[in-house]
């Protein structure tokens, strides 16, 4: 191979996005590194929600209850119980992988919109405890007050600290989700989006599949709230909201489906976008749904999946697509 | 196969209605171990329904499936996949967006235990690869391993379907008009590859073309709005007078 596009070689782009987010902070002024933070906990939420939405086909428009179990649960052990950051990890991922369980169990009976529709039902139902269940989460002024992640063999009280501690969870969650869509499960989410008849006549217990999916996307989306509580240091039901659930879905739309580090940097440009935009107007949404519609019609396979394509025109050589690890260039070995 | 007095597949009274349509109504067919049968009859005989109906895809309304000697019924499709079953489609079902080894890839692992596994990549499951280049090897499509399944030509499709089909070693496997949409030069490769299938495997096959179907099997089934009305080997069939007012006199 000697083609230099970083996009055919995403080890070389993995190792370079790297080096510029190690790099980054000293380049930067704390508003910017804010966002930067701000834009990798969602790239991890993006990411996770790319595992249902992008490898498997499901729409879920619920993804911010997850965020929120994660969030909530750092920010009533903290506030109230003074935990320290591996209690609240724990505790935060498990509720989320819970809620997703059950979740699971109820959406996964449906396909298409009446599955969309389930997962919105779905989501606010934990937006509605948020809001309601006063007692445990203040409703409406939500918890103030989260400290920084305590419990670390460093202080990541500062900002520059802090930001190379959530580096660390997005890198963990990145490694997590792209080591099992390259596994065989991950394989069969693909096959499932792309023909779910085919699957089951070939063996497959294609329910099991999609549940498992969506259990790891959840437990994911739960670690990203648990991120998200701490660099906030406030939680409120605007985290289980049903726009947050709208904004990952664009993210994962506008960065490219089935790409993985697609989401990720579509996290990136709406997290920038959004705080660039809300100097100027208070119509943010309108933004949103501006940049969705034209996604969707001017480049449909986001960012990463036009990028590809584009490079694949130039070469006019057929490319492997999104999620799948067999491209021409010799995935695998050759027996 | 220890057993070949087993039937591969038994139907006992199965029918499925849609509504107070009949599309498959009291159908009993026997087909034993090894043997090669074409189901034959009219658009909308009912012939694609009874095979949703085998592979588990669609209920039953009533009746009673046996696939080698064991009660499915009421058994998902993949379980009844897991027991040696499988099909191919009349409308090509494949995945188009995957390159053609991976499309072979899921299909050799849907009954391995790997299909759950979460932390290997996929290239080290190296018997996978080998088996599934073995598949394209023998329905001729290896050279094409790299490429998406959407630039394959319709036939090199067609050829595919059936590897998928092969690919996880079925001992029952049935054909929904292999040669469906076919030009007459690809539908003789496609014959070809037929009886070049180990003899071993049952097939029960949907053709309309009966050239096809006479030479890749022994004994024909004619179905008619939902219901067998002959059976038997070919020449008794293509003998009853019934079959030739209800099918065969239309050609």
């Amino acid at each position: 191979m000697t083609e230099t596009a970083l996009l055919r070689h995403p080890r070389t782009a993995a190792i370079g996005a790297a080096l510029v987010l190690l790099a980054a902070p000293p380049l930067l002024s704390s508003f910017l590194l804010t966002l930067l933070t701000q834009a990798l906990v969602y790239g991890i939420l993006a990411m996770s929600l790319d595992l249902l939405l992008g490898y498997t086909g499901l729409s879920s428009l619920g993804h911010a209850a997850y965020l929120a179990l994660g969030a909530y649960s750092v920010g009533i052990l903290t506030t109230r119980h003074g935990a320290n950051f591996w209690v609240t990890l724990m505790v935060g991922v498990l509720a989320a992988a819970v809620a997703a369980a059950i979740f699971g169990l109820l959406a996964l009976r449906a396909t298409g919109v009446y599955f969309l529709m389930i997962t919105l039902a779905l989501g606010m139902v934990i937006w509605g405890l948020a809001h309601r269940w006063v007692s445990m989460t203040q409703g409406d002024n939500g918890l103030s007050g989260v400290p920084r992640p305590t419990g670390l063999p460093w202080s990541v009280a500062e900002g520059v600290p802090f930001y190379y501690l959530v580096l660390i969870a997005f890198a963990l969650a990145f490694v997590v989700l792209r080591t099992v869509v390259r596994a065989p499960f991950g394989q069969t989410l693909v096959g499932i989006r792309e023909s779910e008849t085919r699957m089951r006549t070939l063996g497959y217990h294609v329910w099991l599949h999609k549940y498992i999916g969506f259990v790891i996307a959840g437990a994911v989306g739960g670690f990203a709230g648990v991120i998200w509580a701490y660099y906030n240091g406030f939680v409120s039901p605007a985290d289980a909201e049903l726009a947050t659930s709208v904004e990952v879905l664009l993210m994962v739309a506008l960065g490219g489906r089935g790409t993985l580090f697609g989401p990720a940097i579509g996290a990136g440009v709406i997290v920038m976008l959004k705080n660039l935009v809300s100097v100027y107007t208070h119509r943010w949404l309108l933004i949103l749904g501006t940049v969705y519609i034209g996604t969707i019609v001017y480049a449909p396979d986001g960012i990463v999946g036009t990028l590809r394509s584009w490079l694949a025109a130039r070469r006019r050589r057929p490319v492997g697509v999104a999620g799948v690890v067999v491209n021409p260039e010799g995935g695998g070995p050759h027996g | 196969m220890a057993d070949r007095s087993t039937p591969a597949l038994k139907l006992t009274d199965v029918s499925k209605a849609f509504g107070g349509l009949s599309a498959v109504d009291r159908v009993s067919l026997v087909v034993g171990a090894g043997e090669r049968r074409v189901i034959i009859g009219p658009n909308g005989a009912g012939k694609t329904t009874l095979f949703s109906l085998i592979s588990g895809e669609q209920p039953l309304t009533d009746g009673r499936i046996e696939l080698f000697g064991r009660d499915v019924t009421r058994l998902p499709p993949h379980r009844r996949a897991a027991l040696g079953l499988a099909r191919t489609y009349q409308i090509t079902n494949l995945f188009p967006k995957l390159t053609v080894l991976a499309n072979c890839l899921l299909a050799v692992q849907g009954l391995a235990s790997s299909k759950l596994h979460l932390h290997r990549p996929m290239e080290r499951y190296t018997d996978h690869f080998a088996r599934a280049r073995s598949v394209l090897d023998a329905v001729g499509l290896r050279d094409r391993e790299g490429d998406e399944v959407r630039t394959l030509s319709h036939g090199e499709q067609r050829q595919l379907e059936i590897g998928l089909a092969m690919a996880g070693s079925p001992r029952l496997l049935l054909l929904d008009e292999p040669t469906a949409g076919l030009a007459p030069a690809e539908s003789q490769l496609m014959t070809a590859l037929l009886k070049r299938l180990d003899p071993e495997i049952t097939i029960l096959m949907i053709e309309h073309d009966m050239d096809v179907a006479f030479e890749v099997t022994d004994r024909v089934t004619v179905l008619h709005y939902g219901r067998v009305v002959a059976d038997g080997y070919a020449s008794e069939v293509k003998a009853n007078p019934l079959v030739q007012e209800i099918y065969l006199g239309a050609e």
